[in-house]
């Protein structure tokens, strides 16, 4: 077993992603034969490999420092749930 | 008027600028089509701007501007990942429910100068992970050969939109196979363009490094057309190659103007575009497919061969690793990129305000289906201290050794063949208790996008009515190559 | 006691769009969420693109301080969650860097005779600030906070230093020394709100580090830093042991909380950002160093040689890029020494004493004006104190002329005779005062002089009329 229900809880913490008991059990078992899949990748010695980050290379792409017009404060806003003042409302800190 | 025989986007925009048809005769006839569909490809539609659009076009069709659009008055689905500006774009999830996007991405900025007429947003699996959008949180899309079937994912609403009729071209997303699984799955075309010729900038992400947005119609040059379309360069996309836009598809199109085969004989001249090509068919990706799709695919092969191509089998010793390769990087990519839904700005806002991370977690919680908590949770594990060289960075170096074998295979060759999907269309609910083997079945596709090459998927035959698909992979930038070859091999099917 | 404090500075940099979205950076006085975009209010499907000379500006800060700058630059994903962190990770640097280890040196802040200081650099690297948060009350007691994303983006400059800071005094004389350069580069302005924000680091006698964020003031390093010392301090003296832990300075009350909670463990889980791509950089350099001016350093040994004031006098002048050009410019048209006296000890209390900068001072007194103030004060046309009066005057209304108010106030001075008029007035109405003098109370030679620069209007030279009054008041005896 890769990935106890603790270690679950813990990721999903990290997350920031609630899991019910169910999905904590059900996901005890299925990622830890999903995991055990991608062990396949240990077979291969890749010491000496560079790693791809970007699979065509390109480099250097920049932009000039030109203002553009933004949203408007109401289209910013629009989609929030919960807003005050034109600002948008966070549950508080603690 | 007639929806008769099935129209192609090019006859739509040269009867529209004709006068022959009328644009809004069309889209009415389409929305009764969804509407009498059984087939749920669609989240939210756009009935009311697009018959009004499509009244315009009817009104100006005749005017200098009007006569420039490549696809004027031509209706198209776009996959609800992609943000189009007024209109809801859920990517299939809950915790985006009422989501409208104050943008519109590049592509449909590209599509609406060209005329296009949007008639809604189609479902997929819940951003976009899986292959058979049975994930959805609106339910899964049927596929229109046999209702009890997957129509494939996670494009599938745009895929099975197009097969059944209910619009004329459409978009998809391809992270792993998303665009050919489902066109292989319905029977139609749809191609992944090569990393960094579309622009992603309005893609709602899931894998940045991997995904690709690409254009889905029922032939090969509605698709050479619209991904010309497609391919418009964008400041807003660091990602996108600046020199290699617009793909050139002349050859497709200039098949049509002057000589426009339609029945056999009449396809005079198409042949020569693939005389002395040479086709690679890696055993690696026929293996293990089931016996109907091999002998469907090597028939396509041999069809290419009469018509001038040369193939060869060949051998890619590294594909078996490019699945865990493949997961690895796109779930934790997606981890990173999932995070923002928070619903502070958009989305999601149920029950009472606690705390900040304690509300955070449990609208996400809420608002996440099974199968994206499973990624997010494998994606943040892979990214975790202590583990981020077993996994995310091995599976980059990993990423290389398959990008390699492509190349290498693509300097001796033109183009590579191969089934797109190792089986066909398998009923609904069959696979998605068990997630591996969902993933397993992306074998045939998720190498393509780690090496960053362009992949077609077209039809090359059926399997008890059910549509099997051959898939052309070609070089970085060179689509020219696989839509040549899949335009001739589809006048020899037809 | 040996204490460690090492810093990491984090400064907004003046472009004209923010470092990943063309969204103007102008949104000091705008209403919130005004000055935002798909992409820096983290829109799904929005992407980043790097702003050009943010890049520049970075390296040109990176060789300021003496920094190697590196080949290649890449940036990272530092995955947090916060609400003012709209994607949920905030695009920085981690494993490349624009630059590594440079130097900058200070004065000492201990009492060992302002020798200097070298306060290692470890790296110069380039980040986004996230929003802003708006609590009502304190973090700890609000209800809900509000979330303005115009902050957003904004391109920071993120200057770290090794552990070598030995005081709060030294910590608040580094950053002083680190905004004179920055605003000498032209690339960044102190006065902004927000615009420096600092995070400190510090361990007593080689024991754990306590991280305290949140400071964002130069007044602020200093308190929150003794704060802390104290409290370490006390913990010891208790037997207890420091908690490696991260605390939050709240500024109004001065004091350092605990956020050791779960909240705030963090796995940043970096990874190259996906969206970008790497950017070469080394090709710049040169060409941004030709760009690089007179530092303050050099600027200040200049000037002692060049126009022969005291170190205290540069030290004082060059702090400020706008005063040392003000200086230069008024000093090469009128008494070097003079000119320092009056702008170092003078005008900068003046500036001071009303919170505005010298760029604000300046569309009110120009360099000719000052000149012209001085140059009346050596002929003798005006007193030190109408010297004064008519800086200040300048200065609180703008758009007048020193001319203009010498006449409106009266202030030329006046000659003698006038003077020894008043004087003789003042010691016939004020015989009790004079008596007093006489039996030997200085202070009612005071008084006395004080009504006479009342007669006078103060237009007479208080050392003068100080002079004149006792040998009158003698000589009559």
């Amino acid at each position: 077993m890769l990935l106890k229900k603790e270690e679950i809880e813990h990721i999903g913490w990290l997350a920031r992603t609630e899991l019910s008991e169910t999905e904590k059990e059900l996901f005890e078992k299925q990622l830890s034969s999903i995991l055990d899949y991608f062990a396949v990748l240990d077979e291969l010695d890749t010491e000496d490999i560079e790693p791809t980050y970007h699979v065509i290379g390109i480099k250097d792409v920049v932009r000039k420092d030109e203002p553009k017009e933004a949203l408007s404060q109401s289209e910013a806003l629009r989609n929030a749930p919960k807003k005050e003042k034109g600002y948008i409302k966070s549950p508080r800190m603690f | 008027m007639g929806m008769k025989k099935k129209l192609t986007a090019i006859d739509v925009v040269e009867e529209i600028k004709s006068g022959d048809i009328s644009c809004e005769e069309l889209i009415l006839e389409i929305y009764e089509r969804i509407e009498r569909s059984e087939l749920n490809c669609f989240i939210t539609l756009n009935k009311e701007n697009a018959l009004e659009e499509a009244i315009e076009v009817d009104k100006r069709r005749s005017g200098e501007e009007c006569r420039r659009k490549k696809l004027l008055g031509v209706p198209i689905a776009i996959k609800d990942s992609i943000s189009t500006r007024g209109i809801q774009t859920t990517c299939a999830s809950k915790i985006l429910t009422g989501y409208v996007p104050p943008y519109d991405a590049t592509v449909i900025e590209a599509l609406k100068k060209e005329g296009a007429i949007i008639i809604g947003k189609t479902n997929m699996d819940e951003f976009c992970m899986g292959s058979s959008t049975e994930t959805s949180y609106y339910g899964p899309t049927r596929n229109p050969h046999d209702l009890d079937r997957v129509p494939g994912g996670s494009s599938g609403g745009s895929a099975a939109a197009i097969s059944a009729g209910e619009t004329v071209l459409a978009l998809g997303s391809d992270t792993g196979g998303s665009i050919r699984c489902p066109a292989s799955f319905c029977g139609i075309a749809g191609l992944k363009p090569t990393y960094g010729l579309v622009s992603r900038y309005g893609l709602i992400a899931y894998a940045n490094s991997l995904e690709q947005i690409g254009p889905m119609a029922s032939n090969v040059t509605d698709t050479a057309l619209l991904l010309e379309v497609l391919s418009a360069k964008d400041e807003r996309d660091s990602t996108q190659v600046k020199t290699k836009n617009n793909a050139s598809t002349n050859y497709c199109l200039s098949w049509l103007n002057g000589k426009r085969s339609g029945n056999g004989g009449e396809g005079v001249g198409v042949e020569v575009e693939v005389k002395g090509m040479k086709i690679g068919v890696p055993k690696e990706f026929i293996e293990g497919v089931s016996p109907e799709v091999e002998k469907s695919v090597w028939n396509a092969v041999h069809k290419l061969e009469d018509s001038g191509a040369i193939y060869e089998e060949i051998s890619m010793r590294d594909l078996k690793y490019a699945l865990a390769a493949y997961y690895i990087i796109a779930m934790s990519e997606a981890s990173s990129n999932l995070a923002r839904f928070d619903g502070l700005r958009y989305g999601l806002r149920t029950g009472k305000d606690e705390d900040w991370h304690t509300t955070f977690s449990r609208i996400r919680g809420e608002g996440f289906g099974e199968e994206v908590k499973r990624r997010i949770i494998l994606g943040t594990y892979a990214l975790s201290a202590g583990y981020y060289g077993t996994y995310y960075l091995k599976a980059l170096k990993v990423r290389t050794l398959i990008k390699n074998e492509f190349e290498d295979a693509l300097k001796t060759h033109d183009i590579l063949a191969m089934p797109t999907m190792p089986f066909v269309a398998f009923k609904l609910g069959e696979r998605i208790k068990d997630p591996l083997s969902l993933y397993l079945a992306d074998v045939n596709t998720v190498s393509i996008n780690l090496a960053g090459v362009p992949s077609i998927s077209v039809p090359c035959g059926f399997s008890n009515g059910l549509p099997i698909g051959l898939q052309l992979v070609g070089k970085h930038f060179e689509e020219d190559e696989i839509l040549k070859a899949a335009f001739v091999y589809e006048q020899t099917f037809l | 006691m040996d204490v460690k404090i090492g810093l990491e500075c984090h400064a907004q940099l003046l472009t004209k769009s923010k470092l990943f979205c063309s969204c103007s950076t102008d949104y000091h006085d705008s209403k919130p969420n005004t000055h935002v975009c798909a992409t820096c209010l983290g829109l799904p499907g929005a992407l980043p693109v790097v702003n050009e000379r943010a890049i520049r500006y970075g390296m040109k800060v990176a060789l300021a301080l003496g920094c190697e700058v590196q080949e290649e630059i890449i940036f990272y994903r530092k995955n947090y969650y916060y609400p003012d962190l709209p994607r949920g990770f905030q695009i920085t640097q981690y494993d490349f860097p624009i630059a590594f280890n440079g130097l900058v040196r200070i004065e000492s802040g201990g009492g060992d005779g302002g020798k200097e200081r070298e306060i290692r650099i470890t790296r110069v690297h380039m980040e986004e600030d996230p929003g802003r948060l708006v609590y009502i009350g304190t973090i700890d007691t609000a209800k809900y906070s509000l979330v303005d994303y115009n902050r957003s983006g904004m391109p920071l400059v993120e200057i770290v230093t090794e552990p070598d800071l030995k005081s709060p005094k030294e910590a608040r004389i580094f950053l002083g020394k680190l905004r004179s350069t920055l605003e000498y580069l032209g690339v960044f302005d102190g006065d902004l709100e927000g615009a420096m924000r600092v995070d400190a680091n510090i361990s007593l006698e080689g024991g754990d580090r306590a991280e305290v964020k949140n400071i964002s003031s130069y007044k602020g390093v200093e308190r929150a830093l003794s704060f802390e010392i104290t409290r370490q301090k006390n913990l010891l003296r208790r037997g207890l042991k420091i908690q490696q832990e991260t605390r939050h300075y709240d500024e109004t009350r001065g004091i350092t909380l605990s956020m050791r909670t779960k909240e705030f463990e963090h796995d940043y889980r970096y990874f190259p950002e996906p969206d970008l791509v790497r950017i070469r950089i080394s090709d710049r350099i040169e060409e941004i160093k030709r760009e690089i001016p007179e530092l303050p350093d050099e600027k200040k040994k200049r000037f002692t040689s060049q126009y022969s004031i005291t170190t205290e006098h540069a030290n004082s002048l060059t702090y400020d890029i706008n005063i040392a050009d003000f200086y230069e410019e008024v000093a090469s048209k009128i008494d070097m020494k003079l000119s320092a006296t009056w702008i170092a000890d003078v005008l900068k209390g003046e500036l001071n004493y009303r919170s505005i900068s010298m760029r604000e001072a300046s569309k009110r007194i120009s360099t000719a004006d000052f000149v012209a103030i001085l140059r009346y004060l050596k002929d003798g046309v005006i007193t030190e104190r109408g010297a004064t009066e008519i800086m200040r005057e300048m200065l609180d209304r703008g758009g007048v002329k020193p001319e203009e108010i010498i006449k409106s106030k009266g202030l030329a001075s006046i000659g003698s005779e006038e003077i020894e008029g008043a004087i003789d007035k003042v010691i016939k109405e004020n015989e009790g005062a004079v008596e007093d003098y006489k039996v030997g109370k200085k202070e009612a030679l005071n008084f006395l002089v004080g009504q006479v620069m009342k007669h006078t209007r103060g237009r007479a030279e208080p050392k003068e009329v100080r002079r004149l009054l006792v040998g009158k008041i003698e000589s009559e005896f």
